[in-house]
């Protein structure tokens, strides 16, 4: 007899995973508000807004190399175009905060209203609403995803090949959201958004309502990879992501199993990119540059694939790095990066996680 | 008929051209009323001879006054009678002649029909050429008279269209027909917006002229067409050249080794700027032979991205065997270092190359097609690179090396190939087939750090629709997709044609998934 759902979703994790969730959350969800908001601006145990905003950013892209790394590090799909899906979620989002800044409900978005455009284009038809618009952040990705998924994997398209074709989708993408006429704001993107939900933006309360926001998603992404990828269908993927022809011999069709991975990944990215825009402030062309999705790959190989905390630390280590670089020696940040690339691959093949186990392997093995 | 008429008009000139202007006609030149005043101009204009020239000339130059009731022209402190040309006493209270813009326009006209005389070819010329636009009905029998006595060819070829263009404004139909097929034959803009009006009713009574100006108008568009598209082709054919270059090099490693080279755009970069820096030796060394500087440029950037390819494999690329994807991102951290070292060492703003002196203009092939030089070089030169490596590939042994590792790695290993060290050859061939590509490219598009970031995906493509370990698969998959991107652009624009090329590309994958010429054989996955 199977168990229930809940209960398999409970025994996905054990109970130091659990822990370690439960000790995260309330750190996010009580002391960072308390740190902010009670203690003193003066204190050193005060945390600065801009400390807010650069962990909640971060954390949006901890959610986007978990994404990845369901794809890469468990269906051994390597995609250089996940940027296009968190850009899909931030623009769709984005705009829905546009329309809150408008002067009046229903109002034309000011981009619009320079190109001297009368209507909203179709696409954009209730993007004033909120429910609507999270159907948007969740559908839009998820279909983009499915169409190009679908004609990839049932021609066998793989490996490098599919790499760089998602490259190429994503370069498209971002040449055509720069185009004014398109209806995406252009060179700018979206930006200078007011309020959120009737609430300013910009106040401290919305701040941390968003940051706590975005950690639950990234503990709830968490504890769900961790199911997928230990249920049934999460063996099967990694089996496929072994040898895909010997699984097609035993009676799996890999087209199903690898576009369900693609789909859940590109929704992930795309509520990251949801979560990221009303906390970063701007959403533009760039995000979706060849370039932003590779470095989502180095954040899932730093951290270590196929392991679900990898990239999630990952993520941390490259961005705070770079928050680190860009602001101190901003002329050697691709150096570093360009490095990490290499030295990554070459060395560290399992990212830090693997070299965490190595480490403690040795020690047991000592003692 | 024609030995008596030439000498006829001659004589006619010389008598006419002995004969002062008339003194009244002159005189008009400073009436009140503006249209008089191009009366006088149009009709002075028609004598042609120097008297009028030096009477316009003057007028143009604001010399020109009434005095009582005679026009005079005032140099400094001497006067002349405008008439006769003779010196005068400087009259007491002379009256400037106002010249505005109307009047301006028309004494242009005048001048450049007048020296449509003129013994020296190039002025003729210049004024032929200035006499292309906004040509009045009263110069056609003067153009008719120059028609007649020029020689030149190309002078008269201009002649000929002007005179028609000055023929549209006659009265006669038929004079209106005739210069309404003679401009049929051109194919310039400013004509077809010249030929607008008559296809009017209002404007145009005359049925005929009015069917002869349409059908003349679609001429000139299907000739303007032709030349745009054949210009697109053509552009088309040196991004094909310019993507072989790229491409072939990316070929050559990924069917040798099954690993796209990110850091290949990189490579380009390399050649560029090995271009750059072998200008900047000759300017400081060597600045009398500086046009030259490409051609020695040449071994230079391929040696030089050969080196860089060659520590790029044996320091990374050769670890990560049998693992394509951390290759694909290795290299992409390596194209970072290059880029970033690029900028650090040259600067990040773009640098400057310029096109040698032979390779600048270009051949006319029609009237609006002109093929520049730098372009048909590059196409002959992505030629001469593509017959060499044939040649290196067919007909060599390390050719022979390396399409049998392409093949069959396993089995070439056996019969003694020593693939590691075919890995670095093929490696390094493939980085100086692309150095050559960055020569190119410097010639005819910016040369900065990032400019081979554009170009890895489209080789990429190429690869793709060629086939893997393809020559002949590669040319023909550069070629159509520089001329089909080329021509695309100019119908829906360059985004939509870059996009469309994309979705081509993913269906063609789904057709035919090893390319237009795939290698026949077994293969395992």
């Amino acid at each position: 007899m199977r168990k229930p759902l809940t209960l398999r979703v409970l025994s996905a994790l054990d109970s130091k995973s659990w822990l370690a969730l439960g000790i995260f959350l309330a750190l996010a969800l009580i002391l960072v508000p308390v740190l902010n908001l009670a203690v003193p601006e003066d204190s050193a145990f005060h945390m600065s807004a801009y400390a807010i905003t650069l962990i909640g950013k971060i954390m949006c892209y901890a959610l986007v190399a978990v994404a990845m790394d369901l794809i890469w590090g468990y269906g051994g799909i390597l995609s250089l175009g996940h940027g296009l899906f968190f850009a899909l979620g931030g623009y769709a989002f984005g705009m829905y905060l546009m329309r809150q800044a408008g002067s009046d409900a229903g109002a034309l978005p000011a981009f619009m209203i320079f190109l001297d455009w009368k209507a909203l284009p179709w696409f954009w038809l209730g993007s004033d609403s909120f429910v609507w618009v999270i159907l948007l952040v969740v559908v839009v990705p998820a279909l983009v995803a499915f169409v190009f998924g679908y004609f990839a994997f049932r021609s066998r398209i793989k490996g490098v090949y599919f790499s760089i074709i998602t490259q190429a989708l994503t370069y498209a993408a971002m040449l055509l959201f720069f185009r004014n006429e398109t209806g995406f704001g252009g060179n700018n993107g979206f930006t200078d958004f007011r309020l959120v939900l009737e609430h300013s933006i910009t106040s401290p309360q919305t701040r941390l309502v968003l940051f706590g926001l975005t950690a639950i998603m990234l503990a709830a992404t968490l504890v769900f990879s961790r199911w997928l990828v230990t249920s049934k269908f999460g063996r099967v993927l990694t089996a496929i992501r072994d040898s895909e022809s010997r699984m097609m011999f035993i009676g799996y069709n890999p087209l199903w199993y690898k576009l369900f991975i693609w789909v859940v990944s590109a929704v992930l990215c795309g509520i990251a990119g949801a979560l990221y825009v009303p906390q970063v402030g701007i959403i533009n062309p760039s995000e979706m540059s060849p370039a932003n999705s590779i470095e989502i790959a180095i954040w899932v190989a730093v951290g270590g694939r196929a392991t679900l905390i990898g990239p999630v630390i990952g993520a941390f280590v490259v961005n705070l790095a770079k928050s680190w670089f860009t602001v101190s020696f901003p002329e050697y940040w691709l150096f570093f990066l360009g490095l990490l690339f290499i030295v990554v691959t070459l060395m560290l093949p399992q990212g830090l996680v693997g070299l965490w186990k190595k480490l403690m392997l040795k020690k047991g093995a000592a003692a | 008929m024609r030995r008596l008429i030439i000498p006829l008009v001659l004589c006619l000139w010389a008598s006419l051209s002995q004969a002062t202007p008339d003194a009244a006609l002159v005189r008009q030149l400073a009436a009140e009323d503006s249209s008089d005043k191009v009366a006088a101009i149009r009709q002075l204009a028609q004598a042609a001879d120097p008297d009028a020239a030096r009477i316009l000339k003057a007028m143009a130059d604001d010399s020109l006054y009434l005095a009582g009731d005679k026009a005079v022209i005032l140099e400094g402190d001497t006067a002349f009678d405008a008439a006769s040309g003779a010196p005068i006493a400087t009259p007491a209270n002379p009256e400037a002649v106002t010249v505005n813009n109307r009047i301006r326009g028309e004494l242009a006209n005048a001048l450049a029909a007048l020296s449509l005389f003129d013994a020296d070819r190039a002025v003729r010329l210049a004024s032929a050429q200035k006499l292309q636009n906004n040509v009045g009905a009263d110069m056609a029998p003067l153009l008719a008279r120059a028609l007649e006595k020029e020689a030149d060819a190309d002078i008269k070829a201009l002649l000929v269209l002007a005179h028609a263009q000055a023929s549209l404004g006659s009265a006669d139909p038929a004079v209106r027909l005739a210069a309404v097929n003679a401009l049929a034959e051109t194919s310039s803009p400013t004509v077809k917006s010249m030929l607008q009006p008559l296809t009017d009713k209002t404007a145009e009574s005359d049925e005929k002229v009015r069917f002869a100006a349409v059908a003349a108008i679609k001429a000139i568009d299907g000739r303007l067409a032709l030349a745009e598209n054949l210009g697109r082709v053509f552009s088309g054919l040196s991004l094909g050249s310019i993507l072989l270059l790229a491409a072939l090099g990316l070929a050559i490693t990924y069917g040798v080794m099954g690993v796209i080279n990110m850091a290949h755009g990189e490579l380009l970069m390399v050649g560029a700027y090995s271009a750059y820096g072998m200008q900047s030796l000759f300017r400081a060394y060597l600045p009398d032979y500086v046009d030259w500087y490409l051609p020695a440029a040449i071994p230079v950037a391929f040696f030089t991205a050969a080196l860089v390819g060659v520590v790029m494999e044996r320091t990374v690329i050769r670890w990560l065997y049998g693992r394509t994807l951390e290759t694909l991102l290795a290299t992409w951290g390596l194209s970072l270092v290059l880029i970033q070292g690029a900028r650090v060492l040259f600067g990040a703003q773009n640098v400057e190359v310029a096109n040698p002196g032979w390779m600048s203009g270009g051949i006319e092939l029609l009237p609006n097609l002109m093929l520049p030089w730098n372009r048909i070089i590059i196409v002959g030169f992505a030629l001469f690179v593509l017959l060499l490596v044939w040649v290196l590939m067919n007909k060599t042994r390390l050719g022979m090396f390396v399409r049998a590792v392409t093949q069959n790695r396993a089995m070439a290993g056996c019969v003694g190939v020593p693939t590691a060290r075919i890995d670095t050859m093929a490696f390094a061939l493939g980085a100086g087939i692309a150095g050559l590509g960055g020569v190119a490219l410097s010639q005819i598009s910016n040369v900065g750090p990032d400019m081979g970031q554009g170009y890895i995906v489209d080789s990429f493509m190429v690869v793709v629709v060629g086939g893997v370990g393809q020559l002949a698969g590669a040319v023909w998959a550069a070629l159509g997709l520089g001329i089909f991107s080329k021509l695309l652009e100019g119908w829906a624009g360059a985004v939509i044609a870059k996009i469309t090329i994309l979705v081509c590309i993913i269906i063609f994958i789904q057709k035919r998934p090893q390319g237009i010429f795939a290698l026949k054989g077994r293969f395992v996955e």
